[in-house]
């Protein structure tokens, strides 16, 4: 459970944690699903609605906060994790989500990602990648394919993309994990992990926008395709994958290779065993990403849980400081005003 | 300890007023700690005091250059003293580039104490001397009392079974120095010794060499004959009795946001990222663990503020601290406080500008930035301090007024308070202004919506925190519905916030002191109007200008924005309204856009403060063209 022992009787449901306000996002949007999907895990924790608050920047995603029935704070572009690292440090008791999109938490607000995610406060950051820019209709993003025509690439994109599963896992991060926008049920349990883990869990979702980059992901995640293309990671399990659950990923010294299990005498015992506590193993499932779908090296996509590290919070490590400071007595406002050089004149 | 009321011989001792010194030598001579220690004697002694560090922006300028000569300029007397003296009367210099670097501000006549060792052909040269020329020799200095002494030959003969390698020994050649100023000022060693005791408690050899570099500089004056001339000072304490502590103005900001944290009953979060010369209200507060305060150093000015203003929508008393450059990247965020209506304190230590300009000197320009740096239509209040003293109150008066006016506010410091101390008078909690937190109450099922745009009298609304019931709304940079809080783009409506929260911080007006006169009559010839650091040169100016017989007054502005709302019948009793700033005149137009006078403006944008002789010196320009 999270760290808030306020429980609800008797139990909420979904519903209860939407607001008046009706979603102004586009008919298709990957946005609706994810929203529904938030809010069916909120019942889930137990939490009551009132100590709960989601944080957002700008963007399309940004617009989570509100409708939800919680508290929240829609931002200002790139903010929304010190934002939330501010709200968190003053009030550990809350639960904190961050909803952000891979403009406003990779371009904008990189910065404050990847100090965020070092420091570790225990926010639930959900990513929504779209590759692309939505709200200002269609520019390329940190995370669009190289080559991709954009009204701002008109001759394709040539900034090479970040990898976020690489660079939370090089900033230190705590806790990272991916799922479909589409993936309902799937997408749930992931959230729930994310809300669970005590630290700054980052949840990337492929996103679709059907206006400005559809079918962004289709390559991988179509229904025709998805199983030989992605890979749904279990912890303690080899990864296997493929439509006949036939093909494997086994480790041939640091580098990953796809293999046929049942031919030339492969079997799952002999595949990588998915480890989420360890990071050299994440790092290497952080890079499947980075090889091309097209391409011979192609390494299916890891979906679920990729790291996930035991690790104290920031306001946990700030309030055992406080703690120790105040072990005697903690200081009056008359100590605070005379302080420690203070000299008497007769 | 030593007794040295009875070793010093009999020599002539001068009572005297009121002292300016100058302790200055290389950045790596000590002068900083050697004027604290200095301060810290007169000071407990009962003495009126202002102190003043200048140093170089680098950590290690070249050595021996006029760009590494460290100051530090006090004045104490027994008088009140609000500078920290406009010429010193006395000067240390440590090597021939901090004489030359501070000749002109040392009073004809005045004590130039030199380090012979420091005006060898080397530092010479190093200082820019021509080649062969030793003002200590040439007779430059014939209109000063001049005192070289062999400083450093002094303290390694007297250290030289102190068991400390040369280096070290050198070290202590401020303390010297030290020692032999107790002695021409008739002061006490007994609290440096103590000092020293504790500062190298784990290294008594150094403690015992620099006790004994005291004592040696002391006993020398003692001793030599060279002092015969002029013999000692003293300079009787005045101070009321009472508890004090000697401030600077950043420790006042930062104990100033902990107090009013303690009083409102909430918990302080201060979110910054450092930047000269803000920076220590940083480090303060991190130290305050013991009262409950939480310290963020963000990643930048943006997360210092963001983060602040996360801390705040969570009922936290929520602040940032920052120096020009930070408040510009702060401003969109600004805005976003502006919007959502949520208690943040700025503290901005003003330095000279525009962008990296002058890091460790102090200017007045940020002044418009306060107003009008944002875009939109977003007023905030803005309010000054002017002493580091009034650190203190003006950053309490600033939360007080960020948390029952639910507002942003830019509280406006510099360089020159920031770094300054004076002796304060202990406030004791009963004193300090009750803070009362417009906390929203939990709401029942039955009860209406709750609206979070609804607001009382003074157009302020109501804080609501996460974690009270039925309260649950989201806030955000979107406009939003007149009292209700959720986003609209309704054009009448976003005229009508507009305007709401322009009124709502000319409100502020009702619930701040009238602007009261610092001295002077009440009609008259010339008004000096002042803000923030210059308090205390028009202070001592205003008042040398009143005992020539002028027609001359002085006000002192706190709040800028909104003003206090007679500071226009103020202005009319004058003929004239003069308003000197450390800027290229930003007050000025401020006070004509607002009252249609024409007052006479005096820039000053050198990276110094003002002193009273510049300000008297413009007083009197002006009383003779108004007779």
């Amino acid at each position: 459970m999270t760290d808030n022992n306020i429980k609800v009787k008797p139990a909420l449901i979904a519903q209860d944690f939407a607001s008046n306000q009706e979603p102004k996002w586009c008919p298709g949007c990957g946005d609706h699903a994810v929203l529904q999907q938030i809010k069916n895990t909120l019942p889930e924790l137990g939490v009551a609605p009132e100590n709960i608050v989601f944080i957002s920047g700008i963007g399309c995603s940004s617009r989570l906060p509100y409708y939800m029935a919680t508290y929240g704070v829609h931002g200002i572009h790139g903010r929304a994790l010190p934002m939330a690292t501010g709200l968190k440090i003053a009030r550990p008791d809350l639960s904190v989500w961050v909803a952000t999109g891979d403009g406003d938490a990779l371009s904008i607000g990189g910065n404050h990602f990847i100090h965020t995610l070092r420091r570790n406060p225990d926010l639930n950051v959900i990513l929504f990648n779209n590759e692309i820019y939505g709200l200002t209709k269609g520019q390329y993003s940190p995370t669009s394919k190289l080559g991709q025509r954009t009204v701002t690439s008109p001759s394709g994109v040539i900034d090479y993309p970040f990898n976020p599963a690489s660079l939370a896992i090089g900033s230190g991060g705590s806790f990272f994990a991916r799922a479909f926008d589409r993936d309902g049920k799937f997408l749930r349990s992931i959230l729930l992990r994310a809300a669970l883990h005590k630290g700054t869990s980052l949840v990337e979702i492929y996103q679709n926008c059907p206006i400005f980059n559809n079918d962004a992901f289709d390559a991988i995640a179509n229904p025709g395709n998805k199983a030989e293309n992605t890979i749904y990671l279990e912890q303690d399990k080899p990864l296997v994958f493929g439509k006949d659950n036939n093909k494997g990923i086994r480790l041939d010294g640091f580098k990953p290779v796809v293999v046929e299990l049942n031919k030339e005498n492969v079997s799952a015992d002999d595949l990588w065993i998915h480890n989420e506590e360890d990071i050299n193993k994440a790092s290497i499932l952080a890079r499947f990403a980075d090889t091309q779908f097209d391409s011979d090296e192609f390494l299916p996509r890891p979906i679920g849980v990729l790291y996930a590290e035991n690790r104290i919070t920031y306001e946990d490590a700030l309030t055992e400081q406080i703690s120790d400071a105040q072990k005697n007595k903690a200081g009056t406002l008359a100590e605070l005003l005379k302080g420690d050089n203070a000299y008497i004149i007769q | 300890m030593i007794d040295t009321k009875t070793t010093s011989k009999a020599v002539n001792v001068t009572s005297k007023a009121c002292v300016s010194v100058l302790f200055a030598g290389d950045s790596g001579d000590g002068m900083q700690l050697t004027g604290t220690q200095f301060a810290n004697t007169v000071a407990i002694r009962g003495s009126e005091l202002n102190t003043f560090p200048n140093f170089p922006s680098e950590i290690r300028a070249p050595a021996g250059t006029i760009a590494g000569v460290s100051g530090f300029q006090l004045q104490f007397g027994s008088k009140p003293v609000y500078t920290p003296g406009a010429f010193f009367d006395v000067m240390i210099a440590m090597n021939s580039a901090a004489l030359k670097a501070n000749l002109k501000n040392l009073h004809r006549g005045g004590i130039i104490i030199a380090s012979t060792d420091g005006f060898d052909a080397k530092n010479l040269r190093l200082a820019g001397y021509p080649e062969g020329v030793n003002p200590l020799e040439d007779g430059s200095l014939s209109n000063y009392i001049v005192f070289p002494i062999p400083v450093q030959q002094l303290t390694r003969e007297a250290l030289k079974d102190s068991g400390l390698t040369s280096r070290e020994v050198d070290r202590c050649k401020n303390m010297f120095i030290l020692g032999l100023l107790y002695w021409l000022y008739n002061l006490p060693i007994d609290g440096t010794v103590e000092m020293l005791q504790t500062k190298f408690k784990k290294k008594p050899l150094i403690a015992e060499a620099n006790i004994k570099a005291v004592k040696t500089g002391y006993f020398f004056g003692d001793e030599t004959e060279i002092f015969e001339g002029i013999g000692r000072f003293d300079i009787p304490p005045q101070k009321q009795h009472g508890v004090y502590r000697r401030v600077t103005g950043n420790e006042a900001c930062a104990i100033a946001l902990a107090a009013a944290a303690k009083k409102s009953g909430l918990e302080l979060f201060l979110g910054s990222y450092p930047i000269t010369p803000a920076t220590e209200i940083l480090q303060t507060l991190a130290k305050m663990k013991k009262w409950g305060v939480k310290t963020f150093q963000a990643e930048d000015e943006i997360a210092g503020i963001v983060s602040s203003i996360g801390a705040a929508f969570g009922g936290a008393l929520a602040a940032t601290n920052t120096s020009g450059p930070g408040l510009a990247l702060k401003t969109e965020a600004l805005g976003l406080a502006v919007m959502m209506e949520i208690p943040l304190v700025v503290i901005n230590v003003q330095r000279g500008g525009p962008s990296t300009g002058l890091p460790t000197k102090p200017e007045q320009s940020d002044l418009f930035m306060a107003m009008y740096g944002r875009h939109g239509e977003a007023p905030l209040p803005v309010i000054a301090a002017s002493s580091p003293v009034d650190c203190f109150y003006t950053t309490y008066e600033a939360a007080r007024i960020a948390i029952e006016h639910m507002t942003p506010v830019l509280c406006l410091s510099d360089g020159y308070l920031a770094l300054s101390s004076e002796p304060w008078k202990v406030e004791i909690p009963e004193n300090l202004a009750e803070i009362k937190p417009h906390l929203q109450p939990a709401r029942k099922p039955e009860d209406p919506p709750y609206l979070p745009y609804k607001r009382d009298d003074r157009q302020v609304r109501s804080w609501a925190v996460p974690g009270t019931k039925g309260l649950e709304h989201r806030l955000g940079g979107l406009e939003k519905q007149h009292e209700v809080g959720t986003v609209s783009h309704d054009p009448d409506n976003h005229e009508l916030m507009t305007r709401i929260r322009a009124e709502k911080i000319a409100l502020i007006a009702d619930t701040i002191p009238l602007q009261n006169l610092d001295n002077g009559p009440e009609k008259g010839d010339l008004l000096v109007l002042g803000w923030g650091s210059s308090y205390g040169a028009i202070k001592t100016a205003v008042n040398q200008a009143i005992e020539k017989g002028y027609s001359v007054a002085h006000a002192h502005l706190r709040y800028i924005n909104p003003f206090p709302k007679n500071l226009g019948n103020i202005l009319a009793n004058y003929k004239c309204v003069m308003i000197p700033e450390n800027n290229y005149g930003q007050l000025i137009h401020i006070i004509r856009d607002k009252f249609l006078i024409e007052p006479i403006g005096f820039s000053k944008v050198k990276g110094l403060p003002f002193n009273e002789m510049e300000i008297l010196a413009k007083i009197t320009d002006l009383i003779k063209e108004l007779q």
